[in-house]
């Protein structure tokens, strides 16, 4: 009985230890580093864009990073270009129509093939990716750096905690998105380059 | 007015690529906002920082060369060469 109770005793610590190291960080960025760029190629000149209306969470063991879980939200309305003409026909109805779809998001499935390497690690993160209304699984190769205890560098010493730097490279098509399928294809081009830049904070009290 | 005509379409055509020209040559679209890439310290993340800024680009130039052109043809309109001539008269 003595040892039924120590061997019980000893699981919940252990659970409670594990759960312990699950980390959330929140992704929403006061100083607005965040940030999207997207790239379409066109006959005069790609078109670069960016945007910065990110929020969402990712929760992640330090120590086991591949059990990362969370979901990125970017505020479609959000998105830049250099011409104003430009993104009001990118934001419109034929194209993004953000009125009727305000969010552009990535919900983390899985983690693939995880590379841990102190404080960084690589992984190719699968995961349904929702654009204008449609969701598509894609598969993104992602570098995260998780920088303990450097949230108080970014805030002043305002607030102790830490960071979370995630950075991923991927490529979708517009039409598999109902974004103009099949069309206007020799003015901009049906891939679209999408490189993804975010660090998320987890304050410590 | 031919003369007057001619003239007025050259100054506008001389201004518009002298324009485009101080303003960087741009070779693609018009931009009425630039961005620039600045660095955090902290997270090493690249990030844009954008302004407002107009910089005329190719299209601007080929519309203002178009307008330069027609005006040019109507130059040489009968009507504009006849008042011309009455008004030598």
């Amino acid at each position: 009985m003595k040892n039924t109770i120590i061997l019980l005793a000893a699981a919940s610590a252990f659970a409670a230890t594990a759960t312990a190291q699950e980390i959330t960080f929140d992704l929403k960025d006061p100083k607005g580093v965040n940030n999207i760029v997207f790239k379409l190629d066109a006959p005069l000149e790609s078109i670069n864009g960016t945007a910065n209306g990110i929020t969402g969470t990712i929760e992640i063991d330090p120590a086991e990073p591949e059990e990362i879980e969370g979901k990125i939200v970017v505020e479609t309305k959000s998105l830049t270009v250099s011409n104003s003409l430009m993104q009001e026909h990118m934001l419109g109805a034929d194209w993004l129509d953000a009125a009727n779809h305000p969010e552009i998001t990535f919900e983390v499935k899985e983690v693939l093939n995880p590379v841990k390497n102190g404080n960084e690690g690589t992984a190719d993160v699968k995961g349904l990716f929702t654009l204008k209304g449609v969701s598509k699984e894609i598969t993104a190769p992602a570098k995260v750096t998780y920088l303990p205890g450097r949230l108080a560098d970014r805030t002043n010493g305002k607030m102790q905690g830490d960071l979370l730097v995630i950075r991923t490279n991927f490529q979708i098509k517009r039409g598999d998105f109902g974004i103009k399928a099949g069309e206007n294809l020799d003015k901009v081009s049906d891939t679209i380059d999408i490189s993804l830049s975010i660090a998320g904070s987890a304050p410590k009290s | 007015m031919s003369s007057f005509l001619r003239l007025g379409t050259l100054i506008l055509w001389l201004s518009i690529l002298s324009w485009w020209i101080l303003a960087g040559r741009n070779p693609g679209w018009t931009k009425t906002s630039v961005s620039t890439m600045q660095t955090d310290p902290v997270t090493g993340i690249d990030y844009p920082v954008w302004k407002k800024q107009f910089v005329p680009g190719i299209d601007l130039l080929a519309v203002g060369t178009g307008c330069a052109v027609v005006l040019f043809g109507v130059s040489f309109l009968p009507f504009l060469s006849r008042n011309t001539k009455n008004q030598q008269l």
